[in-house]
């Protein structure tokens, strides 16, 4: 009886599963192809259109599809920036007042970028490339071909075409176009010489249809940015700006067709979401063969792609074993990229155990049964994990989180030093090693400035730290003590706690979001560290619409912040003190309105030199005078933790670049044996339990019978 | 019966209204379009001429409900109000704020959405009442007062431990179905079963305690007596008589749930990862998508008016007695 219901289940099982040999619980059908790499997202991505998408969730798609013209060097650190589909790094020519070539640097009114791409290059195959009688046979759709049009695989015919520079022109027009509303609009606009009046010219234009409207950009230029052959093109900056190179290898500068533009916009297929935000089309490694963010996205090696070789294992700073095996071998390892929508972290960690997702991050619910500290406070992996082959990959993120003071405020900012004092003290205060420990499970590093580690500046908090928060004791760097907030705070004028001036207690606001038990503890915290010094601090949770709100008005007093690197230079941190930057004034992103004459100076100094121990000295300087006003507390930059299982390999931590899905290789032989043996199915609660409701229906019968005889009888 | 449709459908269009204009204050009271503006830009870099763009670009630069700048009619119709809720009569959900079309999402994610609520529903129904007839057969007894105790404690516990702990007991211990995931087609039933027999074994405890007291209160009427007098045994007077009988409040009782199974579970389809119409609304809510919002919230009445009538409609079919007038 119990072997009968056992092959009924599973007879039923494989029927479902589609005769696989698979486990029972396996979230995927049969695949023969066994060059798959599986991983999970937890948020659905926004926009895959490369002039709007500014998210790392959405990076880890696109990137793999769109190629702009340079990428990091996979394996190297200090990041490097190497030619993708460049030819060559490019040349840089400066320019006097009147466009002439120039070697006096301090003369260069403009900066010229030659930039030559590779020829050769092909795009996906694509319907909105496909001509019939050398016209575009898809890009003026008629209700009837729509009608059995759903998804961009109901497209019969595709073809491909060589990327040109056009391509690029087109797409830094794009970036110009209100209509895309690309978030680095604003940013360009202040560098791409033209792109302003590009940007103003395309807004007024006014046009019939999408078709027309794609001709009016196609057929105006911006004046910064020419065509010299069908694979160089020039942009012409309007001044120097050696951090543009970095958004050279951003998607937002990858290549778009004009006839994906003049395909996407039919309306027709906007009704059946069919959109360039939704279907990428590029000549990366990959395409995106199944877009249904609500349930998978679905990756498949771009078949035109024109290969690339790995990484030399020369360049190779971590050791690490597995370089040397794929040594000038071309990328990409894999054929298959599938990605499920995992929006809860339980299932999500306990599928990775499985071994059905190759690799996971780690969510603070799974941090204990994933890490351990070791008796030297080294991280190290817990042992039934070790155990499984997992292992993990650890990297300080190019990203820093704080507390902003708003130097706006009459109490908390201002350049007096009675506010400065107060800053100062409160930075004492607040023990970020604890908030480390209890709220990021000691994943993050001390800040002493915005500049995080592995960018020129960083101060490591040993040789160089902060002198206003850190001094010597004994030869070692210590934080400075309470005792010493508390000299500043009567410095300031607000003896322990008490106004001097008004004789009450000094009560500060913080503006904070969110209302989960995360919030409130870390709040429950803040508080106590405010009062180490006798600081009343009152909290204000409200939304995130209404922490905006405030931050634009200038209406906040204290708030949690943070930013994400968009390339490893420390321009892109100490720009967040800018003046010129302010939120309320400028609408930019120095949330605190911090506002320095001297740093203004010395930013406007550095941020145009290549990196030199001349650019390191100004850099210095100038956190100098940032730790000294202490327009935030330096908070701390986050550390990344990430697992993989055995069978993937080469996983290296290379925070900055977001192709690296091409490197990724998979032993499918191991993952296989592995997941057989982590899966077997049990049937014995299965018997256990249909036993029991055998026996209880069983019993229910004669229950009834016996009621029923004992009525009659009575 | 055709008059008395046509008369509620009449009475339905001052309830839409009425719902819809309660949506479009109470998300416009919460949410200025600025702040929907800046959520969908991103936080990073986004400058306010990208915001007045955003808003010109959906229609969101217009005034709430009147427009003062326009004259006559046109001062109504050029509103966001206008534009944005009352096109939905229409059954033009329009585009979301992240581009998509509404109506073609709709009509995607409502059949994953049914294909955990219906046999959900079927199942749970069965079984419910099978466990209601047991308690009532059993009535006053050791057995009725146990199952009570456990129907209570069944209801007590959050849905989400049955979830949790079905996930780990079914998928991760025992590896017999899939923890989350979602195919189309007959795949789906590997990826069903656990949301399945989870949602029925959360429906037991209110779901029998309900049919329990349907089927006491038929038991207690007169007819119950006759037919005991008549010498009939307790099974027959329950299963012939009593189950027809109560058969009316529970037929009623399903019909009006059953436009609703479309709309989906919340919590169930995310934490299985089916991709439903329980999730798109909480991934619009999450994301101030107040197209989606509107438009799920428009929807969510309409099945409801439409259950409601169709309850009236199997009242008449069910009990000779009742006539819709």
């Amino acid at each position: 009886m119990i072997r009968f219901i056992k092959n009924i289940f599973l007879l039923s099982m494989l029927a479902v599963a589609g005769c696989s040999d698979k486990p029972l619980n396996s979230p995927y059908g049969d695949t023969e192809d066994d060059k798959v790499f599986y991983s999970s997202f937890q948020e659905r991505p926004k926009h895959l259109d490369p002039a709007r998408s500014y998210s790392s969730n959405e990076y880890a798609f696109i990137a793999q599809i769109y190629e702009p013209l340079f990428q990091y060097h996979y394996l190297k650190k200090p990041y490097e920036l190497i030619p993708l589909t460049a030819s060559e790094m490019p040349k840089l020519y400066y320019l006097d007042n009147e466009f002439n070539k120039t070697d006096n640097k301090s003369k260069a009114h403009y900066t010229k970028y030659i930039l030559k791409i590779k020829k050769g290059i092909l795009y996906q195959n694509h319907p909105a490339f496909y001509k019939k009688n050398k016209k575009y046979a898809y890009h003026d759709l008629s209700e009837n071909q729509l009608a059995n049009i759903n998804t961009l695989k109901d497209f019969r015919q595709e073809n491909t075409r060589e990327l040109t520079s056009d391509d690029y022109i087109y797409q830094i027009k794009r970036l110009a176009d209100y209509k895309n509303h690309s978030p680095i609009s604003g940013v360009m606009q202040d560098y791409i010489y033209g792109f302003n009046e590009y940007k103003k010219k395309i807004s007024k234009i006014k046009y019939g249809s999408h078709k027309e409207r794609i001709n009016i950009i196609r057929k105006s230029d911006i004046s910064g940015v020419e065509k010299i052959d069908r694979y160089t093109f020039s942009i012409t900056l309007k001044k120097q700006y050696p951090q543009f190179i970095y958004w050279l290898a951003m998607p937002f500068f990858s290549p778009m067709p004009w006839e994906a533009d003049s395909f996407y916009s039919q309306p027709g297929l906007q009704k059946k979401n069919i959109t360039l935000n939704w279907f990428p089309i590029g000549t990366g490694p990959f395409k995106l063969t199944e877009n249904n963010p609500n349930l998978k996205m679905v990756l498949e090696a771009n078949k035109n792609f024109r290969g690339e070789v790995y990484p030399s294992r020369k360049d190779k700073i971590i050791n690490r074993k597995i370089i040397e095996h794929n040594n000038k071998k071309e990328v990409p390892f894999i054929n298959k990229a599938i990605y499920s929508l995992e929006k809860e972290q339980i299932p999500r960690w306990n599928k990775f155990l499985q071994g059905y997702y190759d690799n996971s991050g780690i969510a603070s619910d799974n941090y204990d049964q994933a890490i351990s500290l070791n008796n030297s406070g080294d991280i190290s992996l817990n042992k039934d994990l070790e155990d499984k082959g997992i292992h993990l990959t650890t990297a300080t993120s190019a990203s820093t989180y704080y507390i902003g003071f708003n130097m706006l405020d009459t109490v908390i900012g201002g350049s007096s030093e009675r506010s400065k004092l107060l800053r100062q003290a409160i930075s004492i205060a607040i023990d970020y090693d604890e908030y480390i420990s209890i709220f990021a499970n000691g994943r993050g590093i001390i800040a002493q400035s915005p500049i995080p580690p592995g960018i020129i500046g960083y101060q490591d908090g040993t040789n160089n730290y902060n002198k206003i928060l850190y001094k010597i004791k004994n030869g070692t760097v210590v934080k400075r003590s309470i005792d010493d907030a508390k000299i500043l705070l009567t410095k300031a004028g607000y003896n322990n706690g008490i106004d001097k001036k008004t004789g009450k207690p000094l009560i500060l606001y913080f503006e904070a979001t969110g209302a989960g038990a995360d919030t409130y503890a870390f709040l429950n915290w803040l508080r106590k560290q405010f009062k180490k010094i006798n600081i009343q601090l009152v909290t204000r949770v409200t939304d995130y619409n209404r922490f905006q709100e405030k931050m634009i008005n200038g209406t906040g007093q204290i708030f949690q912040w943070g930013w994400n690197a968009d390339y490893p230079d420390p321009e892109n941190f100490l720009f967040l003190l800018h003046g010129k930057n302010g939120k309320v004034k400028f609408g930019g992103e120095n949330a605190s309105n911090y506002n320095s004459i001297k740093f203004d100076s010395l930013f406007k100094e550095m941020k145009n030199m290549e990196n030199s121990p001349q650019r390191e000295k100004i850099i210095k300087s100038m956190l100098d005078i940032i730790q000294n006003d202490s327009p935030w507390i330096w908070g701390f930059h986050p550390k990344s933790f990430s697992l993989s299982h055995k069978w993937v390999e080469n996983t290296e931590s290379n925070l900055m670049a977001n192709n690296t899905l091409k490197y990724k290789k998979i032993n499918n032989i191991l993952r296989s044996e592995k997941i057989n043996l982590w899966n077997k199915a049990n049937f014995t609660l299965l018997y256990i339990l249909l036993f029991a409701i055998l026996i209880f229906i069983a019993s229910v019968i004669i229950m009834i019978k016996k009621k029923d005889k004992e009525k009659i009888y009575d | 019966m055709i008059k008395y449709i046509f008369k509620r459908i009449i009475y339905a269009i001052p309830i839409l209204i009425g719902v819809n204009l309660l949506t479009f204050t109470l998300f416009f009271v919460v949410n200025s379009p600025d702040e929907v503006a800046r959520l969908h830009l991103g936080n990073k870099r986004v400058t306010q001429e990208q915001i007045t763009s955003w808003n010109e670009e959906r229609g969101y630069n217009n005034p709430l409900f009147y427009n003062s700048s326009e004259s006559g009619l046109n001062s109504f119709k050029e509103t966001i109000f206008y534009e944005k809720s009352f096109k939905l009569f229409l059954f033009d959900f329009g585009m979301s704020d992240s581009g998509r079309d509404i109506k073609y999402d709709i009509k995607e994610r409502m059949w994953p959405s049914l294909a955990i609520a219906l046999p959900s529903l079927l199942v749970g129904l069965f079984i419910n009442i099978t466990f209601a007839l047991f308690f009532v057969f059993f009535r006053s007894t050791k057995v009725d007062y146990l199952g009570v105790i456990f129907c209570v404690a069944l209801m007590s516990i959050s849905s989400l431990f049955y979830i949790i702990g079905g996930q780990y007991l079914i998928s991760k211990l025992l590896h017999l179905v899939p923890i989350s995931g979602y195919e189309h087609g007959y795949e789906s039933i590997k990826f069903l079963i656990l949301p399945v027999v989870i949602s029925v074994i959360y429906g037991i405890g209110s779901g029998t305690r309900w049919y329990r007291s349907l089927f006491l209160e038929e038991i207690e009427k007169d007819y119950v007596r006759t037919a005991k007098s008549k010498g009939l045994s307790e099974s027959a007077v329950l299963f012939n008589h009593v189950f027809k009988n109560a058969l009316i409040p529970i037929l009623t009782g399903v019909v009006v749930i059953l436009p609703l199974l479309f709309l989906g579970s919340l919590i169930v389809e995310s934490f299985f990862g089916i991709p439903g119409l329980g999730s798109y609304t909480i991934d619009a809510i999450q994301s101030q998508d107040f197209a989606i919002v509107r438009a799920m919230v428009f929807l969510g009445t309409i099945l409801y008016i439409l259950g409601l009538v169709l309850t009236d409609i199997s009242y008449t079919l069910v009990d000779p007695r009742v006539r819709l007038k």
